[in-house]
């Protein structure tokens, strides 16, 4: 008998163990920031032991259900039954009419809806998310199915901006103009950096796109006579809507609705472009750059389209972010920006453009919201970015594979062959 | 009978390694030829030559496509010219997208042949939705020949490895080429498979009317298959004819046995 139950409480006893372990760890970790606080006034250190004791208790179940988590992740059958059970869940929400539909509707109807729901401060907010939907979307263009890893897209997204800006100080431009014009400006951006860099892959490209982040945002804090230097420009008009004089809660609801269209144009323009004869290309060109020139596709023209497109959208939300602040200065495209981007591409799902918008909704939406938990609410970002990555590195969404139909005769034969193989 | 293919003195220096030394090849149309030699001779490294993954130092590369009485010089192009021209190829270590469906993968291939762009994929319009519909069937129609039409919507990394070798085929076939250059066919392959890749590379010579060169190490399927041999080692062509006379050739047993043979 106990030759049965010692393995069992060896076992027990080696887990209570390994948590004892990592409670201790914890505490050492964090004994410099949670239990010395100096009090500068008296010039006294206060020892806030009983801090200590709280990590140690909340450490050690919590590293309990950690192991449980990974021991989940390792053993592959659990997860692959999870796997099916989400598609399942997501092939029915897709296909089937009769769940879809009333689904969506319910959506729109709560997206148009929002800005008369919630406050201005809250539709604020909401167009912040929306515009960084719009500009996870483009880098996941480049990022998510060229597999051209680009650190530096802040730079397209400032090219958008300061072109409304300088347009319309210098030459009183409005935004329904400066819109494409912005977008133009930023793809030809896009091509400009897509030449030197057509040589270079994974990380190479990565350092390159980087510096190139760098040397537009440089130059805008640099260079006064063109851009005002880190003074930045004030004053941009905000879009033009039929004369009409509106308030400032009034041109927030309508940069809402602009936001809006044009991230559904966005979702509308990528996903065509995602299943069409380039978008395969692209992704050809993520999973075999020899092989992908081998099929007969030219790697340069596909790589610079990439570039280009993705820029574009960063151009569009430039322009919306110019006209939604009426000021800006170089200060708002650092490198941050880039990161929090690119975060949202990988966290949301490469190539996914589901993923994308949750992931931007979660990024841009969680920090607003945790602003309750002020000075932890950075350290729940961050803690949230690893536990996603540690459990789910496919990112929230994996992309969906896209079905095609045949010609008559043999999508028949297909369904024949399904029905036998069912039966 | 017509030339398609024709190299004359190929030569490839890698820094100081004269990886291949004054080659010369020539594939008839409707020809089925086998390029062989141990290890290391310099087999990919002509593939990689002729289809413009490397600049060759020096030689002469012309390509004749049936049906056009132009000749085409195949130096100095880049590898996505070379497969418009008509020269389609697979891969020794197979080189699929492993993230795409076994469709996708095909149409991909496509991608020379059709036209539509930006706008198009944009709009969708009726020529692009046509282009894309026949992309679609044209490319089911090849998985149909090389026996996948069953995993039409599997992603490609979760075939079995013979079935991705046919796939690498099928998505060659694709770009509509009047030769195709086989990598190591039946590597890995049991002999099964390999039987029935015997009969598949035929049926496409005799079908689709493509002239095939190809690298293999499987002797029993190059002997059964090619009209002509060439055997390549340490870069030279030591040499070529039949497989009756390749068989016999002292040269070749020597190349693939080692000296003591003769002692």
């Amino acid at each position: 008998m106990t030759a049965q139950i010692s393995p069992f409480i060896r076992r027990a006893v080696s887990e209570v163990v390994q948590s004892l372990l990592v409670s201790c760890w914890f505490m050492f970790l964090t004994f410099p920031i949670m239990v010395i606080k100096v009090n500068p006034l008296e010039r006294t250190i206060d020892w806030q032991w009983m801090r200590l004791v709280w990590i140690g208790v909340a450490v050690f179940p919590l590293s309990f259900v950690w192991r449980y988590l990974m021991r989940r992740k390792e053993h592959g059958g659990a997860q692959d039954g999870e796997e099916s059970w989400q598609k399942r869940v997501g092939d029915r929400l897709r296909t089937d009419r009769k769940i879809s539909g009333p689904l969506l509707a319910l959506l729109a109807v709560f997206v148009v809806a929002f800005p008369f729901m919630f406050s201005s401060y809250q539709t604020q907010i909401m167009i912040s998310a929306l515009m960084y939907v719009m500009l996870g979307l483009g880098l996941n263009i480049v990022v998510g199915l060229a597999g051209l890893l680009d650190l530096g897209y802040v730079a397209f997204y400032a090219v958008g901006a300061y072109s409304y800006a300088l347009l319309n100080h210098h030459f009183g431009l409005g935004f329904w103009p400066a819109l494409p014009l912005g977008a133009g400006l930023a793809a030809v951006f896009g091509i400009l950096l897509g030449f030197p860099v057509l040589r270079l892959r994974g990380d190479y490209l990565a350092i390159v796109t980087l510096g190139f982040g760098e040397i537009i945002r440089l130059v805008l804090e640099n260079w006064n006579a063109f851009s005002f230097g880190p003074s930045g420009i004030a004053g941009i008009s905000r879009p033009w809507f039929f004369g009409a004089d509106l308030s400032l809660g009034q041109h927030t609801v309508f940069l809402y609705f602009i936001v809006l269209i044009l991230v559904g144009f966005t979702i509308l323009v990528v996903n065509r472009l995602r299943n069409s004869r380039i978008g395969r290309a692209w992704i050809a060109l993520r999973e075999d750059e020899v092989a992908c020139q081998a099929m007969g596709i030219d790697k340069t023209r596909t790589k610079l389209t990439a570039f280009a497109l993705g820029a574009t959208w960063a151009g569009f939300v430039g322009c919306v972010f110019a006209a939604k602040t009426t000021f800006i200065n170089p200060a708002s495209f650092t490198f941050m920006e880039s990161a929090i981007i690119l975060s949202i591409v990988v966290l949301g799902g490469m190539g996914s453009i589901i993923g994308v918008i949750v992931g931007a909704m979660v990024l841009i939406l969680l920090p607003e919201y945790l602003r309750a938990f002020s000075e932890y609410r950075m350290l729940v970002f961050g803690a949230s970015m690893v536990l996603i990555m540690v459990f789910r590195p496919q990112g929230i969404i994996t992309g969906v594979k896209q079905h095609y139909r045949f010609g008559q005769k043999e999508s028949a034969q297909e369904q024949g062959e399904r029905d036998a193989a069912s039966a | 009978m017509l030339q398609v293919l024709d190299i004359q003195q190929l030569t490839m220096d890698f820094g100081g390694l004269r990886a291949i030394d004054g080659v010369d090849l020539k594939v008839h149309q409707g020809e089925i030829v086998a390029l062989i030699g141990p290890n290391g001779a310099g087999k990919t490294t002509f593939f990689n030559c002729v289809t413009g993954v490397y600049e060759p130092t020096g030689g002469r590369m012309t390509v004749r496509p049936p049906g056009k009485n132009v000749a085409v010089s195949l130096n100095r192009l880049k590898p996505n010219i070379v497969t418009e021209h008509g020269l389609a190829r697979t891969f020794q270590n197979i080189r699929l997208f492993q993230n795409m469906t076994v469709l996708e993968n095909v149409m991909v291939a496509r991608h020379c042949r059709t036209r539509s762009g930006i706008l198009g994929a944009v709009f969708r319009n009726a020529g692009t939705r046509r282009e894309e519909q026949e992309t679609v069937d044209f490319s089911y129609g090849l998985l149909e020949k090389v026996g996948l039409q069953g995993h039409v919507n599997d992603l490609a990394r979760e075939l079995p490895y013979g079935a991705q070798r046919r796939l690498e085929i099928a998505r060659a076939l694709a770009t509509e080429p009047f030769l195709l250059l086989l990598d190591e066919p039946a590597a890995g392959m049991n002999p099964r498979e390999t039987s029935e890749l015997d009969t598949l590379i035929t049926r496409i010579r005799d079908n689709e009317g493509v002239s095939i060169l190809l690298i293999e190490h499987d002797m029993k399927l190059v002997m059964s298959i090619s009209q002509r041999i060439y055997v390549m080692d340490y870069g030279r062509l030591i040499a070529q004819g039949t497989p009756k006379e390749i068989a016999e050739n002292p040269n070749v047993i020597k190349a693939y046995l080692g000296e003591t043979f003769d002692a």
